[in-house]
């Protein structure tokens, strides 16, 4: 540990111990408490290692950043939240010192508080409308709900007191549940505290979905989400992996001739975008799903162990800006690239990633070119990415989305060199299920259509997450999953 | 956690080619020719790579599939014995459209025997008159011979070296073929890209509708990564869930082998440290 996560947590015991003394406290004295400071890797160690970027609150620091919560009445934060957790009253339990108790109240409404505590976007979500960031004039000084929901999901688990959901008796009904990410995992949760059986299908070797083959390693650690399935395993939900259904067994065959009484579909994300520019298939161009998935669930990081390889970058460019950009960023940093450039159209107000990945990409030397867009991939003479062709844009008046439109400047185009191109522009809806099951209502982008109960065109049918969303986040299909899950509960009753 | 398959029966067909049968049920149950599967020789550090499914038993629930060992995936895979689980997924793919077109000439090189069996079987019972043309290096690498030899209603051998059969390369006879009157009305070649680009090239002056199967590098193989992609026409497709058969003629052969070696550096050395620590733990089992 570093001098200066040191330095961070003795300020928070001291601050802690002085606000104690002082009695009740006021709201004025709440909003004077700053923000905590989460305590990472020192950005210059981190960038050569897989290890967890941020190392989470002590006891004190959370304890203190409970403290800045206002327990406002009509708890907008919760508002904010897509699966409803009781918010005020979770940070009320920490203020308190009662993790336990806090960790208790947060798994009312989620199973996965270690895994949404890193990866939500908070600042968009909770955070957006807490009073506290609105008296200060900013969002990033609202209450740090999401490192608060991490700090008590890590305690409960350090202290080996996860507690495993009550499941009810069985009823004999039984639900499959297609694929094992977030969207599925919270479905087969919530089917299966209610005492249903469930199977859930997962096409890897490895459950978790986007949370394994996706999220790097140094942002959500495998080990938690190993953690996390285990938990379902001992709630009796079994795992068939290596089982593409659609493939492997038909969709309906499930219903049909298996027995299962419902199914739901979270399949999540489809085929790779990619810009449509020329070069486009030389040597050395990646789709970010591809570039991650090789560093990611196939571990191409150990070398020497992993079968899988991994292209030697040395000058690597990313187009886009969400948060799979800036993981594909800062994996190919960590696998040894010496300059890493973020290619994106608009400027940083517009980026969509999570703005504490962003702040940490750049901390680590990420360049971000912003502005600026390829229009064609160089190859070399053996077929391999040379160099990009970039233009210039400039921001022009907002769009049906609401940002400000980038306009290409003419003649603005450089050529940069390159030996490596990943693409993060999202994806298409994965055509699978779709082609497989062509009784399935999709929508003109393949997506799977579902009426405000998640149910599809197909009788006892839900779906769930990207393959109904498009590219969103873990959150929003973990959302998805736990509405389809309280549908299926209601037509197995 | 349910999710591996059983070997239950390994044959050495060759020096360098093994074949397998696996415990799969559902997979025996469905695949139909033209498909493949991804395999792992195990789930910690194994690679994915795409194997064609030779041959299935939907009665004893068991699928066949025949490598040879090119690369430290294949060479692991060759190690594992009767009795050992391994991971395959599938049937992945979209099965050979099957018709009865008249006549159709089959094409294998090498490996690419094993899977064009399946679909020459299937032509065959779907009512065409089928030529196999059955190339190799040498007499070694020829495998499945009678099985297409009892499907064949013509069978054509030939080796690079001479060995067995005529010493040619597979387009020769079937340049001679297509200068019949009336010509085949449909070729089907897989085997070395190298050998369906030139099967390609042979029929392409003839307009011989040529199907040629992909077998590029896959990761997932289920329509997530795009690591599979390939021009054809023009246009991006996925060999994982557009293919894995293309039109021969429309295919952008270049480009498709030059992806084939992206990682050729990388694969040679983990061939070779493959076969270093075999040989160590060779020498370490005979020293106890």
């Amino acid at each position: 540990m570093s001098h200066r996560e040191e330095g961070i947590m003795d300020t928070a015991e001291l601050e802690l111990a002085r606000l104690r003394s002082a009695g009740t406290l006021t709201p004025k004295m709440r909003l004077q408490i700053p923000p905590q400071e989460m305590p990472c890797q020192d950005e210059h160690v981190r960038r050569g290692n897989m290890q967890e970027v941020a190392l989470g609150y002590s006891p004190a620091q959370a304890m203190l950043e409970a403290e800045r919560c206002l327990q406002c009445k009509n708890a907008p934060c919760i508002a904010g939240c897509p699966v409803r957790i009781d918010i005020p009253a979770f940070i009320q339990k920490v203020k308190e010192g009662d993790f336990l108790g806090a960790a208790k109240i947060i798994k009312q409404t989620n199973l996965l508080p270690s895994i949404c505590g890193r990866v939500c976007p908070q600042e968009k979500q909770c955070q957006l409308p807490c009073t506290v960031g609105k008296a200060l004039g900013s969002v990033e000084k609202a209450v740090q709900i999401g490192r608060l929901e991490r700090f008590v999901a890590d305690y409960e688990r350090a202290q080996g007191a996860v507690d495993v959901p009550h499941v009810a008796p069985s009823t004999g009904h039984r639900v499959a549940v297609v694929g094992a990410g977030p969207a599925g995992l919270t479905c087969a949760v919530d089917v299966r505290r209610e005492g249903h059986q469930v199977t859930i299908f997962e096409a890897f070797h490895k459950p978790g979905g986007v949370m394994v083959y996706g999220i790097p390693e140094f942002r959500l650690p495998k080990a938690l989400v190993a953690a996390e399935a285990r938990v379902l395993e001992s709630m009796g939900v079994e795992f068939e992996l290596n089982f593409l259904v659609g493939r492997t067994r038909p969709l309906l065959s499930l219903i049909k001739e298996d027995g299962y009484d419902a199914v739901f579909i979270g399949t999540g994300a489809g085929l790779p975008k990619f810009m449509d520019i020329p070069g486009e298939n030389l040597v050395g161009v990646f789709s970010a799903n591809e570039y991650l998935t090789r560093a990611n669930l196939m571990k191409a990081y150990e070398r020497g162990k992993a079968g899988t390889p991994i292209y030697p970058s040395r000058r690597v460019a990313v187009l886009g800006g969400g948060n799979v950009a800036m993981d594909a960023a800062r994996m190919a940093l960590r696998l040894g690239a010496e300059e890493v450039r973020v290619l994106y159209r608009r400027t940083r107000e517009e980026m969509p990633a999570r703005a504490e990945e962003v702040v940490h990409a750049m901390e680590e030397g990420i360049i971000f070119d912003f502005l600026k867009s390829p229009t064609r991939v160089l190859g070399d003479d053996r077929g391999r990415v040379a160099a990009l062709e970039v233009l210039s844009y400039e921001l022009g008046e907002p769009d049906e989305s609401g940002r400000r439109r980038p306009i290409p400047i003419r003649g603005s185009e450089v050529v940069i060199p390159f030996d490596t191109v990943i693409v993060a522009i999202g994806n298409e809806s994965n055509p699978l299920i779709s082609r497989t099951t062509p009784e399935l209502q999709v929508d003109r982008h393949g997506h799977i259509i579902v009426d405000e109960k998640q149910k599809t065109s197909l009788d006892r049918v839900y779906a769930g997450g990207d393959i109904v969303l498009g590219a969103a986040t873990v959150i929003l299909a973990m959302g998805e999953g736990r509405r389809a899950a309280a549908a299926i509960n209601e037509i197995l009753q | 956690m349910h999710g591996t398959h059983r070997i239950v029966k390994k044959s050495r067909l060759s020096e360098e080619v093994f074949r397998i049968e696996v415990e799969a049920p559902l997979i025996a149950r469905e695949r139909k020719a033209g498909q493949f599967v991804i395999v792992q020789y195990d789930d910690e550090y194994s690679e994915r790579i795409p194997l064609t499914i030779a041959d299935a038993d939907p009665e004893r629930g068991t699928v066949t599939l025949i490598f040879q060992t090119v690369g430290a995936t294949t060479h692991r895979l060759a190690l594992k014995n009767p009795g050992d689980e391994i991971i395959i997924l599938g049937p992945l793919g979209n099965p050979t459209h099957i018709e009865k077109h008249g006549w159709a000439v089959c094409v294998g090189g090498g490996i690419g025997l094993a899977p064009l069996h399946p679909i020459a079987k299937a032509l065959k019972e779907a009512g065409n008159r089928v030529t196999v043309i059955s190339g190799a290096r040498t007499r070694d690498l020829l495998i499945m011979q009678e099985e297409l030899s009892a499907i064949a209603d013509e069978h054509i051998v030939v080796t690079d070296d001479g060995s067995f059969g005529r010493k040619a390369l597979v387009t020769e006879p079937l340049k001679e073929l297509c200068q019949r009157v009336p010509p085949p009305d449909i070729v089907v070649a897989i085997g070395p890209p190298i050998m369906m680009k030139f099967c390609a090239e042979t029929t392409r002056p003839f307009g011989v509708h040529t199907l040629v199967s992909l077998n590029t590098i896959m990761i997932d193989g289920t329509g997530m990564c795009g690591g599979c992609r390939v021009a054809v026409d023009g246009k991006v497709k996925f060999v994982c869930v557009d293919g894995p058969e293309f039109d021969g003629h429309k295919v952008d052969w270049e480009g498709m082998m030059s992806r084939l070696s992206a990682y050729k550096d990388q694969e040679k050395e983990a061939h070779e440290r493959c076969h270093l620590e075999l040989q160590l733990e060779a020498l370490r089992e005979s020293a106890q």
